[in-house]
């Protein structure tokens, strides 16, 4: 197993880079997730703010 | 529409342009200072050894002159779009491309051409090789009208933008670097007394396509940036 | 045919593609996933080390899809870009934007992963070799079609504008990729070359495969999350969208359910 982690002496640029490729991926997969919910939730302002009472039967 | 009416349209425009630059001729002088400049620190930056900047000394005049032309590219449209007539060009029956490469033309003979002219005393600063200076002449004569083309597509593209410069340097400048090379390339040959004619030739065939698309291209940015 | 244009049109119109990519993202995310770890399995562990380079060569199941999936991207946008301009259809537009990040990520890795490969092999972090400085130029170009459509106010005109950009950038990127090579050769930079033109042994080869279908499966997994988002964004006022935002009270400002149950 550490015989893997070393990589042959070269652990630190391999598992240095697949961070790197993880990480970046990582954040390239959850900023959308996080601009989803800043536009829904604008959107919902501004739909509030046209109707500002919803007209519901009681 | 006829032919006449058109080329007189283009005329006006170019006269136009003209007397504009003429008004204000102190400004046209910018771009030259800021090159001077610009070479002026490199021998401080760098010290003063002739073997030193003997060997970069195209190389950053090219640089300095690319930048040189990239700060005055802003001024392309700018006070058409502020004052309206660029709008009104769109809106003429010409064809806007033609009218637009008559703005480009007009722009490049009144800052270009200035720095070109003094490239050679700038060369001179940094110790240029004699037999290279006129290589580097050739190739900023064909360059530069290639960076004024495609920078005005860019321009077009943020023509609208209160702050565009630093955006405007993003933009341009990956496209700038085939130019740089070939034109930085030629020098370099010369200076090595390899052939050069080769990357010139490029250039020129570039100018070519150039002259032919980036106006009709500038004109659609044109469009959709005053959309 | 006349099914198939139909099919077209339909997949075209924003609230379809919407509730197409919303059923077909977590298949592109999950398969992704499933052949990245096959992949990955294969390349770490199953692979046997090279013979000239040792360990160091693993970066190349990550660095070669990488540099794959930022040409794809690119490419990928710009022909969303040329039919979102030429035949003005919205989810064009969205899409072009959309791939540009994703694109824009895979060119920074793939930038980063080589340096940190240079580094053992050549010495240096560092080398103006002609595929890295190509590289570099393809992400200027990306972070300026991503710069311009973050500059301009109204999200359409800023997608078209982003998208002519992108249609510019893609002629230029062939003129780089030559003009490049023809500096290196001029300077006789350095020629290193990590993979000859010779071979490279199937149980290398497999799962430099798997790793390319799933990060390009991952690609598609982000683009269809952006394009959602896009969707939303430009459609605003549109009554499908409406639906959705008033469907989604889960957000922070949930108000509009308590005074409904209030009345």
């Amino acid at each position: 197993m550490s015989d893997f982690l070393a990589m042959g002496g070269y652990g630190g640029y391999v598992w240095g880079s697949y961070a790197v490729f993880f990480i970046v991926l990582a954040i390239d997969a959850l900023a959308p997730r996080a601009q989803r919910r800043r536009v829904l939730s604008e959107l919902r302002g501004r739909l509030l703010r046209r109707r500002p009472r919803p007209t519901q039967v009681p | 529409m006829t032919a006449a009416s058109t080329w007189s349209a283009c005329a006006a425009l170019v006269r136009r342009d003209l007397i504009l630059v003429w008004r204000r001729r102190g400004d046209a002088l910018n771009p030259v200072l800021f090159a001077l400049m610009v070479i002026a620190l490199f021998p401080l930056a760098l010290g003063p050894e002739p073997e030193v900047l003997r060997r970069i000394a195209a190389g950053v005049v090219f640089v300095a002159l690319l930048i040189a032309g990239l700060l005055a590219l802003d001024t392309l449209f700018r006070s058409d779009y502020e004052d309206g007539s660029l709008e009104q060009l769109v809106l003429s029956p010409h064809p806007l491309s033609l009218l637009l490469a008559c703005k480009i033309g007009v722009h490049w003979l009144t800052t270009a051409l200035p720095l070109i002219i003094v490239a050679p005393l700038l060369g001179e600063l940094l110790h240029l090789p004699a037999e290279v200076r006129w290589v580097l002449v050739g190739a900023l004569l064909l360059a530069t009208p290639l960076l004024s083309l495609i920078g005005a597509v860019c321009v077009a593209l943020t023509v609208g933008m209160h702050r565009s410069g630093m955006l405007l340097a993003l933009l341009v400048l990956p496209l700038y670097v085939p130019i740089l090379i070939f034109g930085a390339g030629a020098c370099n040959a010369a200076a090595l007394a390899l052939p050069h004619a080769a990357p010139l030739l490029w250039l020129a065939a570039a100018l070519v396509v150039a002259l032919v698309v980036a106006p009709l291209a500038c004109a659609a940015a044109l469009r959709i940036s005053l959309s | 045919m006349n099914i198939l244009t139909l099919w077209f049109h339909k997949l075209g119109s924003p609230p379809t593609f919407y509730r197409i990519a919303g059923w077909l993202m977590p298949w592109c995310y999950g398969l992704a996933l499933v052949t990245g770890v096959a992949g990955l399995y294969g390349g770490l562990v199953q692979a046997p080390a090279d013979y000239q380079q040792g360990d160091a060569y693993r970066i190349i199941f990550i660095h070669v899809p990488s540099a794959w999936m930022g040409l794809f991207g690119y490419f990928f946008m710009a022909a969303n870009a040329f039919v979102a301009l030429v035949w003005r259809i919205k989810l064009s537009e969205v899409l072009a934007m959309a791939s540009a990040p994703a694109g824009a990520s895979f060119t920074f890795i793939t930038l980063v992963t080589g340096s940190l490969w240079g580094k053992p092999m050549w010495g240096t972090w560092w080398t103006w070799d002609a595929r890295l400085t190509s590289e570099l130029v393809l992400l200027f170009l990306y972070l300026g079609v991503i710069g311009l459509y973050h500059a301009i106010e109204d999200r359409r005109q800023a997608a078209r504008a982003a998208g002519f950009l992108a249609l510019v950038g893609v002629v230029n990127v062939p003129i780089v990729h030559f003009s490049v090579n023809w500096w290196n050769t001029l300077h006789q930079g350095s020629t290193v070359r990590l993979f000859g033109p010779s071979s490279i042994v199937p149980s290398m080869l497999w799962p430099l495969l798997l790793m390319a279908i799933a990060t390009h499966l991952w690609f598609f997994g982000t683009v269809l999350a952006r394009t959602r988002t896009g969707l939303l964004e430009v459609d605003g006022g549109k009554d499908w969208v409406r639906r959705i935002v008033l469907a989604d009270d889960a957000g922070p400002s949930a108000p509009a359910a308590s005074e409904r149950s209030h009345v």
